[in-house]
């Protein structure tokens, strides 16, 4: 992503750039990327979608079908942060402030599993045995 | 954007990247994210917190999927549709995947064109973006309709498991919520790219300031979320 980062950075507060802009008014501003970098990416979301859709349509079960689902998504949610929030872009310090946070909520994620199977446990033992 | 501290000949002092940069930037006796607009800061801050709510409803829609003893209904046979004769599975929720992925795409190009000061260009990728916005609103409203119509409440559901009926109003409701409000949020804007606002610097109604293009991309970055979020949905509630 770094790589990619350096060639699509237009903008640059250099001091090269702050003199031309003295110069010429027309200076560029915010994030400024070539047209091509979002159609690419808007067509490998649409690629990722229909991925995602023909794991149901194809009846996938099992591990295969979750593999598959989380792997769409997170490339899906990965270049829409990436490209179209211009995430690749910004200083590191905002984004691994905005990042960071959300993958902690894994660590939730995995206490509430540990308790449904717990609850899940409790109610099979006391609800469905016979009256 | 404004910098934070010019030298006296009005030029920022280049400033350290990588690790070397994220520990200067917090550690310096001024605004942590350098080169980052307020404006921009605050979108990210507010998005940071929305993401915690959907993935509080997330996880306790997983909690009760998981605990649940009753039988779960299938997403794929309950999102199904009868097109031309044909019964085709979870059609109506990758098709609303689909319009709402085309609005990112709309968005993306519009903040480039705002960039590129191209007021007509902007304004209807904008106004395209929005459209494509009411158009999911619109599918949902059709979905709920259908599910309602069938006998889905928050407390029950034909098929099975209570909680199904809870989680689906919950989150897509919450989500439908925010879809609406940017399609709003959208209209505004573009209505004042349109007339030149960020071009003349006139000064807006809300906080009498005078606004920059930068708007368009602090509106494209809560857009691009309401996207971001519909992933996870179509990944959790639809395919799980």
């Amino acid at each position: 992503m770094t790589n990619v980062a350096l060639d699509l950075e237009v903008q640059r507060p250099s001091l090269h750039a702050h003199v031309h802009d003295a110069v010429a008014p027309a200076h560029v501003e915010g994030q400024q990327h070539p047209i091509k970098v979002y159609l690419v990416v808007w067509g490998w979301l649409f690629v990722l979608s229909a991925c995602s859709y023909l794991v149901d349509y194809f009846h996938l079960q099992g591990y295969l079908r979750w593999s598959l689902i989380l792997l769409f998504m997170v490339l899906k949610a990965g270049l829409i942060v990436a490209v179209f929030m211009h995430m690749a872009w910004e200083r590191l310090a905002l984004a691994y402030a905005i990042l960071l946070p959300p993958v902690l909520v894994l660590v939730f994620v995995a206490i509430m599993v540990f308790e449904s199977e717990y609850t899940h446990l409790i109610r099979a033992l006391f609800f469905s045995a016979p009256a | 954007m404004a910098e934070t501290a010019l030298t006296t000949h009005g030029l920022s002092p280049a400033r350290p990247d990588g690790w070397e940069g994220i520990a200067a930037d917090w550690s310096s006796d001024q605004r942590a994210f350098k080169n980052v607009s307020w404006g921009k800061a605050m979108m990210w801050i507010f998005l940071l917190s929305d993401t915690f709510i959907f993935s509080c409803f997330l996880l306790s829609y997983m909690t009760a999927r998981m605990s649940t003893t009753v039988p779960w209904p299938n997403p794929s046979e309950v999102f199904a549709l009868e097109i031309a004769g044909h019964h085709i599975p979870l059609i109506l929720i990758a098709i609303m995947t689909f319009v709402l992925i085309s609005s990112s795409g709309t968005m993306a190009m519009a903040v480039n064109f705002g960039y590129r000061r191209d007021r007509v260009k902007t304004a209807v990728l904008m106004l395209v973006t929005a459209a494509l916005g009411a158009t999911f609103v619109g599918m949902q409203a059709f979905e709920w309709t259908k599910l309602i119509m069938e006998g889905v409440r928050p407390w029950e559901n034909p098929w099975g498991a209570a909680q199904f009926g809870s989680s689906f109003f919950m989150i897509t409701g919450f989500h439908g919520t925010h879809v609406t409000i940017g399609v709003i949020f959208l209209v505004i804007i573009a209505r004042k790219v349109w007339r030149g606002d960020f071009d003349v610097g006139r000064r807006g109604f809300f906080t009498s300031r005078r606004g920059n293009y930068e708007v368009v991309e602090i509106t494209g970055l809560y857009w691009h979320f309401v996207d971001l979020v519909w992933v996870f949905i179509f990944a959790f509630f639809y395919l799980w």
